[in-house]
């Protein structure tokens, strides 16, 4: 593969696996030094957002009313120094952003109006959550802005506050520590390159940092599951796809500390970890092969435009200006293959990429894609380029092929350093991309429009914590006799606090537990909108079976109706008559009667089949056990 | 600058104990023997930090944690170390390019440039040209600058001295050549002293006041946008007292709004300012920069340049509201101008119609505006206008109240004789009030 991006570049060559299905093998992590923590970013369920009274609702980009067009550049912290991540954005410069708004957006998501003082729903709640996994509550809470000027806040700086320190989860052997709890708003959602659209921007996020404590991909796992899992516990945050960000923060020895930003999906954390440490351990590898070699970066760029004028590459073609540098000593380095699908050349074509360009081409991946052998003989004559040399070409407009080949002197440049301090990007299958410097303390400086909030002893003493889900899913096998599994699903459904009720409100926990999670698991199946179900609705209906008002039976009748947008009272009517016993017997003797040949040949053997056929005939508008009971008799009576 | 001045504000202790920044170490001065900037050990949470103290806050220590956070604990969790503050690092040295037009820019003490000190929460009061420049750096690409710093004050605490000192600076500058001017101001009154100006600076050069909405202390700022764009409008051929400002919520393009016919509309927003009653004069496009004139805006050396900084300070501007009492129009006894901004056409009660006519024949002048900001002020329609007129009212025309207020107080200063007095009221002399309303 090219170092360009995957749309421009021709396939060559053999098939190899594809990248994203590799699982990288265990290693020996205590002997490797690794120091991995977490963050995670949850979205909280509150009814308005972080800094405004708007309602954290997600919309869908079709419903914007209006759009806005803005710029942003760094600034200067309080200390009077520019944060380098920041820097970085900046090269970005003379880009405008443009912002979606909706009508449940408000000048305070556009930056035209200072923020409201902060939502105390969500305070109290990240303030729970702190409680929870055991740590200090700060006395007094200062708002600070964190400075993203990639565009995904309007403001171009995030609000965020420290709002708990150290405490501990018993999420792996001997527990893990958590350094801090921050309050925070989330950002704009980006809805394809510099657009983004404001309905995110301002929901509530707690963001929860674990020590370096984690030694194994494993553990970095199981502590993001347990995070997660407290989370829910409260019954207050978001849920879905999107509502839950995990970052992770890994380093080896001799390596550095690297931040990698948006594993949204649990099952790969692990593959992100081992990967990161196959990187960390190949740049190492890099950087001494490199300095074993002599190797050197040269600074002259050497126009090569003209050298392939005739040639069959199309980016080649396309491209005004094609510059070249000279790598001494790197040859076969730079196509080296440091984590699955990425090589050396991916980390330069990266910082590459900050200029605009689609990327690079280099000769350890040379000939290939339209260029030919003898063009790369060519190129490595102009630029005078010994067999263990690497030639990195760059193709596009003079002003970003001069801005990308400075960047690639850079980043080849920054090799001999090994791993890099910086924030990175996951890619699919676990893999990651290089996206800014690691941000320093230089980012942060104060919201001057929002006051500082104390936090009373008093207040922080009475927060009740809610009981975690794990807790009871044991309580449920081991109080209400639910089967563990079961246990277990409805203790992490969404409707767990639902099923709490109903067995409260004296419905059978089995019931109630079978209802709430098979039962709308399976009509969901069928195609039932199961969302519009409410809990009310679910409760009337349960209450009803209990009480021998409906039958069992047709409890996925009545709920796909009550999807399909019914009234619970008029389903039930409908679907599942009372049926008087009267009624009942009299269907029931009628049915024996008519197959009294049958009834005395096979005796009580009789009772399987001929319950079948009740129950067709009642259509599930009453309880088996009722039918079954009634049926005994009228057996019983024709045998005597 | 914007609401955000008054936090700025409210940061420094009312107790006079604020933190002064400096290189010392701590244990030597500020509060509880803690100054700003010095680094700390924060024993908190079972855990001990090295952080820098900021500030004292509600009797709490703020104290800056390494991950950049603040937090506010109680003393007794510091321990002075013996660890030198970090320096502030030194501003670079800005240079300018001489082979470039000349453009003054006069501060008044808006953040459009000034930084906020956060150690201490103060605004910063020093002000060179480098300043705006660091904070506009493409500033210096089309100009090169001098600065002048009558003020640092926020903008609600303008004065009439201020507003002298401002207009002699004005005048002194264009004598010397420049030009163009470029007045930085906070926005709460920008209106107000671009009218002042108006009055008191005949101008052949461009003066532009310009403001920011959004502190310049934030990525977002409309400060680069709104100070580009002034340059501009300063180096273009417009010959007036302008404001230019954000003219949509988007960064695309300034409005030049007349320096008499303008108005803060907003209390957050960007494009706040609104010409009122006319169009605005012109716009300038970011960021090409490219500046577009109405034909009705005064082009450059129309005038020659001329200072009238008399101003009569005794007048005053009532809102009149349904129940006021007429004791509230007796309590401007003495003064020599009132303005009014009546209801609808230029109304007030008929209650408050007394009070206005022993105002008058104790000497004070009386000019009617309205509240409706648009449109034009007629006391001859309904009965209780024509009582006002019978008082001795003058109609403030199409004038907006704040405008009206500012040139009674230089038409009182400049002029003694009651009837030359109603005449300049009614007079159009800046491009303040027009014979013809058009449909804007």
């Amino acid at each position: 593969m090219s170092e360009q991006n995957a749309k421009d570049a021709t396939a060559n060559g053999t098939k190899k696996a594809d990248p994203k299905n590799i699982r990288v093998p265990e290693q020996d992590y205590e002997k490797i030094g690794l120091m991995a923590g977490i963050e995670i970013h949850q979205q909280l369920d509150t009814k308005e957002k972080l800094f405004c009274h708007c309602p954290t609702r997600l919309r869908d980009v079709s419903e914007k009313t209006g759009e806005i067009k803005r710029y942003l550049r760094a600034t200067e912290s309080e200390m009077g120094e520019i944060d380098r991540a920041a820097e970085e954005e900046m090269k970005k410069q003379n880009r405008i952003y443009t912002y979606y708004e909706f009508d449940s957006t408000c000048l305070v998501e556009n930056d035209e109006e200072p923020p409201a003082p902060m939502n105390p729903e969500a305070f109290e709640l990240s303030l729970i959550i702190a409680k929870m996994m055991g740590m200090t509550p700060v006395q007094q809470v200062h708002v600070m802005r964190k400075l993203v000027i990639d565009g995904s806040n309007t403001s171009g700086f995030q609000r965020t506050s420290l709002v708990a320190l150290n405490g501990r989860i018993p999420c792996i052997e001997g527990g893990a520590g958590i350094d801090s709890l921050c309050l925070e708003e989330d950002a704009a959602q980006r809805v394809e390159g510099d657009i983004f659209s404001l309905d995110r921007l301002g929901i509530p996020l707690v963001e929860i940092t674990t020590a370096p404590d984690l030694k194994t991909p494993q553990e970095v796992k199981e502590a993001a599951k347990y995070i997660g899992m407290l989370l829910r516990s409260t019954g207050r945050v978001k849920r879905g796809l999107g509502t839950i960000r995990q970052d992770v923060n890994i380093s080896i020895k001799g390596g550095a500390r690297v931040e990698i930003k948006g594993v949204q999906d649990l099952a790969l954390i692990d593959e992100v970890v081992r990967r990161e440490i196959l990187r960390q351990q190949n740049l190492i590898a890099i950087r001494d092969e490199l300095i074993k070699r002599g190797a050197k970066v040269l600074k002259e760029v050497y126009d090569v435009t003209e050298l392939f004028r005739d040639t069959e590459s199309s980016i080649l073609k396309r491209a005004k200006c094609i510059l070249a540098i000279r790598l001494q000593g790197f040859n076969g380095l730079v196509g080296r293959e440091i984590q699955p699908g990425r090589r050396l050349g991916s980390e330069i074509s990266d910082y590459a990429k900050k200029c605009g360009v689609g990327g690079l081409f280099h000769t350890d991946e040379l000939p290939a894609y339209g260029v030919t052998a003898d063009e790369v003989a060519k190129l490595r004559g102009f630029t005078g380029a010994m067999p263990e040399d690497c030639v990195i070409l760059v193709a596009d407009t003079k002003k970003k092929a001069q801005c990308a080949i400075g960047q690639i002197i850079k980043r080849s440049e920054l090799s001999f350093e090994g791993v890099l301090e910086e924030t990175r990007k996951m890619l699919e299958g676990g893999s990651t991309a290089y996206m800014r410097p690691l941000p320093g303390a230089a980012r942060m400086y104060p919201e001057t429009d929002v006051l500082p909030v104390n936090l009373p002893t008093e207040y922080w003493d009475n927060l009740v914590i809610p009981e975690l889900l794990t807790a009871k899913e044991e309580r449920f096998v081991k109080e209400l006799g639910l089967d563990p599994a079961l246990a277990n699903n409805i203790a992490f459904s969404v409707r767990c606090g639902l099923f709490e009720k109903a067995v409260k409100n004296g419905i059978k926990p089995a019931l109630a537990a079978r209802t709430i999670y098979a039962t709308l698991r399976e009509i969901k199946r069928d195609g039932a909108d199961v969302a519009k179900i409410s809990d009310d609705a679910i409760l009337q209906l349960l209450t009803a079976v209990e009480k021998g008002e409906a039958a069992k039976e047709a409890v996925p009748d009545i709920l796909k109706a009550v999807a399909g947008g019914a009234d619970v009272r008029k389903a039930m009517e409908e679907i599942s008559p009372s049926v008087s016993t009267e009624e009942l017997s009299g269907v029931i003797a009628k049915i024996v009667t008519e197959r009294s040949d049958f009834v005395k040949a096979q005796g009580m053997r009789a009772l399987g089949p001929l319950m079948g056929v009740v129950m067709q005939e009642m259509r599930g508008k009453v309880d088996g056990k009722v039918i079954s009971n009634i049926l005994k008799e009228e057996i019983q009576k024709v045998l005597n | 600058m914007t609401g955000t001045d008054n936090t700025i504000n409210a940061k420094t202790n009312a107790d006079g104990n604020s933190a002064k920044p400096s290189g010392n170490s701590c244990g030597s001065g500020g509060s509880h023997g803690y100054s700003a900037g010095c680094k700390v050990i924060c024993r908190y949470a079972g855990c001990e930090y090295k952080g820098s103290y900021i500030t004292e806050r509600d009797g709490k220590a703020v104290v800056k944690l390494p991950s950049g956070y603040n937090i506010g604990v109680e003393y007794s969790a510091l321990t002075p170390t013996d660890e030198a503050a970090n320096a502030a690092p030194a501003p670079k040295k800005i240079e300018q390019n001489e082979s470039l037009p000349k453009l003054s820019i006069i501060s008044t003490g808006g953040t459009i440039a000034s930084k906020i000190d956060y150690r201490t929460g103060a605004v910063t009061s020093q002000f060179e040209a480098d300043d705006i420049l660091r904070a506009i750096p493409d500033l210096k690409n089309i100009a090169q600058f001098s600065a002048h710093v009558p003020a640092t004050i926020l903008s609600e605490n303008m004065t009439v001295d201020i507003w002298k000192t401002l207009a002699r600076t004005i005048y002194d500058e264009i004598k010397a050549g420049t030009k163009g001017i470029i007045v930085t101001h906070g926005t709460d009154t920008l209106a107000y002293s671009a009218a002042a100006i108006s009055f008191m600076v005949k101008t052949p050069v461009p003066i532009i006041f310009v403001g920011s909405q959004r502190s310049a202390d934030r990525p977002s700022s409309d400060n680069v946008m709104n100070g580009m764009c002034s340059a501009a409008a300063a180096l273009s051929d417009l010959g007036e007292v302008a404001v230019v400002m954000h003219g949509t919520t988007d960064d695309d393009y300034c409005s030049i709004h007349r320096g008499t016919r303008v108005r803060k509309m907003h209390t957050s927003r960007r494009d706040a300012f609104r010409s009122m009653n006319i169009k605005p004069l012109g716009k300038v496009d970011y960021p090409s920069l490219d500046v577009k004139l109405e034909g009705d805006a005064v082009r450059r050396g129309t005038n020659e340049v001329e200072l009238f900084d008399s101003m009569e300070e005794n007048v005053g501007l009532v809102y009149f509201y349904p129940g006021m009492r007429p004791e509230i129009i007796s309590a401007f006894n003495g003064y020599k101008g009132l303005i009014i901004a009546g209801t609808g056409l230029g109304h007030t009660s008929s209650l408050c119609i007394d009070a206005i006519r022993h105002l008058i024949e104790t000497g004070t002048t009386v000019v009617m505006t309205s509240q409706c900001l648009n449109g034009r002020v007629c006391d001859r329609v309904y009965d209780t206008g024509r009582d006002l007129l019978d008082a001795g009212i003058i109609e403030g025309e199409d004038l907006l109240p704040e405008v009206a207020f500012v040139k009674l107080m230089w038409v009182l200063g400049n002029e003694k004789d009651p009837e030359k007095i109603k005449e300049l009221m009614k007079t159009d002399l800046r491009g303040e009030t027009g014979r013809c309303l058009k449909n804007v």
